[in-house]
């Protein structure tokens, strides 16, 4: 197993390089002189060529694409026009936002997803089961953007459930940084009012965010529930006198999940693709809001190194559901 | 009249294996009532997009018009979906965008699939190291995102429709390479390719007549459901800001505008948000649907 692990780390470590090449080509196709773009619309031409040598733009695209892989190395990922910070400080800053908020989503959407899934599989063709189906078609095709605009529309606005966005109201400080997740920090320093209006906050934007995710994970699983319970030895323990939650539970569920697990790391990555809305519309700082700003600004170091720090997420959660078949199905053993 | 009855009679049996076809294809679709519901829901989409411009209420509204003194008005007779914060028609824009999208969405998908079909199909029949590179570099590309390399691609090129079409497709190639290569490489061991390569086929014959072929219906599956996923994303950049700009009646870009004038005039956002869910509803039912009639045995 542990050779496996190795084996996967190397090839997501090659995954890398080729993404940052993809990633280096793209940032030098961008139309205009990166030079004069980053000295801003009064800058002189002295001033654009001392830009120039600084990071290396006169030199030629490999040389350049060498000084960017040392630098994404050493974990420099240049310097953000538009909030002239380093790239690296803006992503210490946003992503635990963006990290908790995807935690939340993706945990909402497994728990209710298997739970839908399997409620809808043993309750099949009653008005649990279509309900189930509808929404598990229909929330695929829902644009996220707009259902997050229309639950503000009606939670926030109108009916002032929820708040409208941000990770707290204004008049509440955020707890000490020890994890960076409000939920869990606000937890253990037992600041409880802290607490409830950071969970107040994360619970429409992680709804949304957790919403195809949901539907997806509800409609493979009840397939694969169906599937799996009608075979002959889930007949077999039903006549053993097995009882049925023992048997949907722990025989059926775990083979139905392998399907399933695939699912939700495929449901994982489009998540991390959606931050990018769901971050916007709710006024969430964390680094998909942070990629956005970035784009509209044409600042695009930013947009790099979101895109290579999302993607290795995603590679490495790829890496994790790999590793949960080897635990799943005995028959899948590496090493 | 005793010779028209045989002469139906002949057609019948002639056709025989058609109309079975025919018959399990309705059959099918008929057990699942909620692909018909798709394919209606498509139809009337393409419909639509097609005869948008002589549906529409306020030709001149779909683009340059202002008509200041109609700003922000309601849903009412005269325009069913009310007005924009320059006075526009939004009935008439959300037609348009129909037209917009169907053009966006089909030109996405025809440059995925041309780029991803044809390395597909080289990367599954020859094998070898080329293989391993055209797999390996689609990998890569799986490896992202896809909303997030197409944020990064319009940041780098500029926004603009184009570009975000360029971004899309650049994004959607590699899912075809894979599906392809995979068929590919299970029709390569079926027995009429060799029994072709046997009589002398040469590899191009073989491509062009035995693979190309079999490979058309999980496109066709493919290539339905990804262009209401292609719709959504240029919703997506448009909503952001990085695909369609205004006055473009593009959905996504219409509702990030609308936006601003929440939670008041809540129709500028509402019934283009409709649409799209609508739209990509309908191509991915159609999509399942197809999916049952043309390729059983691939699942979910």
């Amino acid at each position: 197993m542990k050779w496996y692990v190795l084996k996967r780390l190397l090839s997501i470590g090659i995954t890398l390089i080729g993404l940052s090449v993809i990633v280096f080509t793209i940032s030098r196709i961008a139309p205009g002189d990166p030079a004069k773009l980053a000295a801003g619309p009064d800058a002189t031409e002295e001033m654009v060529q001392v830009i120039r040598k600084e990071f290396s733009l006169d030199k030629p695209l490999t040389i350049q694409y060498i000084t960017y892989m040392k630098g994404l190395i050493r974990g420099d990922f240049g310097r953000s026009i538009r909030t002239r910070h380093q790239v690296w400080e803006d992503i210490k800053l946003f992503l635990p936002a963006t990290f908790e908020l995807v935690f939340v989503s993706i945990s909402f959407a497994i728990v209710f997803g298997i739970l839908f899934g399997i409620l809808s599989a043993v309750y099949r063709d009653t008005w649990i089961d279509h309900s189930a189906r509808f929404f598990s078609v229909t929330g695929v095709a829902i644009p996220m953007f707009w259902m997050g605009i229309m639950l503000q529309l009606l939670l926030a606005a109108k009916f002032h459930l929820l708040p409208i966005g941000g990770r707290l109201d204004t008049m509440v400080s955020p707890p000490d940084p020890i994890t960076r997740f409000f939920l869990i920090d606000s937890l253990i320093t037992g600041h409880w009012n802290v607490f409830r209006n950071s969970l107040a906050h994360i619970l429409l934007p992680a709804f949304v965010l957790s919403f195809p995710a949901l539907a997806s994970i509800t409609r493979i699983n009840r397939a694969e529930m169906l599937e799996v319970l009608h075979k002959d030895f889930v007949l077999n323990e039903k006549a053993q006198g097995i009882s049925d939650r023992i048997i949907i539970l722990k025989y059926a569920l775990k083979n139905a999940f392998i399907p399933t697990l695939t699912m939700i790391g495929l449901r994982y990555g489009w998540m991390l693709g959606g931050t990018i809305l769901v971050e916007t519309v709710f006024d969430w700082p964390g680094i998909g809001n942070y990629a956005v700003a970035a784009a509209v600004y044409s600042d695009f170091q930013p947009v790099m190194a979101v895109t290579i720090v999302l993607g290795l997420n995603f590679m490495i959660a790829n890496l994790l559901v790999d590793i949960g078949y080897g635990f799943l199905d005995p028959r899948v053993r590496y090493g | 009249m005793d010779e028209k009855l045989s002469i139906v009679a002949r057609w019948k049996e002639e056709r025989e294996s058609q109309i079975r076809g025919l018959k399990l294809t309705i059959y099918t679709l008929s057990r699942s009532p909620l692909s018909v519901i798709g394919f209606f829901l498509v139809a009337i989409f393409l419909l639509i997009a097609l005869v948008g411009p002589m549906i529409i209420t306020y030709p001149g509204d779909v683009k340059g018009a202002v008509h200041m003194d109609q700003k922000l008005r309601p849903p009412s007779s005269a325009h069913p979906f009310g007005t924009d914060e320059v006075g526009r028609d939004i009935y008439s824009r959300v037609i348009m965008g129909t037209r917009l999208s169907f053009q966006i969405g089909l030109i996405i998908i025809f440059i995925a699939m041309g780029i991803g079909v044809p390395l597909g199909i080289i990367a599954g029949y020859v094998g070898g190291w080329i293989n391993e590179i055209i797999m390996r570099v689609t990998d890569i590309f799986l490896s992202i995102p896809g909303l997030l390399l197409a944020l990064a691609i319009v940041g780098a090129l500029g926004p603009g429709i184009k570009n975000a079409m360029l971004a899309l497709s650049i994004v959607w190639w590699p899912g075809y390479v894979r599906l392809v290569q995979g068929k590919t490489l299970s029709l390569r061991e079926e027995s009429f390719v060799e029994a072709a390569k046997a009589i002398g086929a040469s590899k191009l014959r073989v491509i062009f007549s035995h693979i190309l072929p079999n490979c058309t219906s999980p496109i066709i599956v493919k290539a339905s459901m990804d262009m209401g996923m292609a719709i959504l994303f240029a919703a997506n950049l448009g909503f952001i800001g990085v695909g369609a700009q205004p006055p473009e009646p593009e959905w996504g870009a219409m509702i990030s505008v609308g936006r601003n004038y929440l939670p008041d005039r809540w129709w500028m956002a509402t019934f283009p948000g409709l649409a799209i869910l609508i739209t990509v509803l309908g191509f991915n039912l159609l999509g399942d649907g197809l999916r049952d009639i043309l390729d059983p045995q691939s699942r979910i």
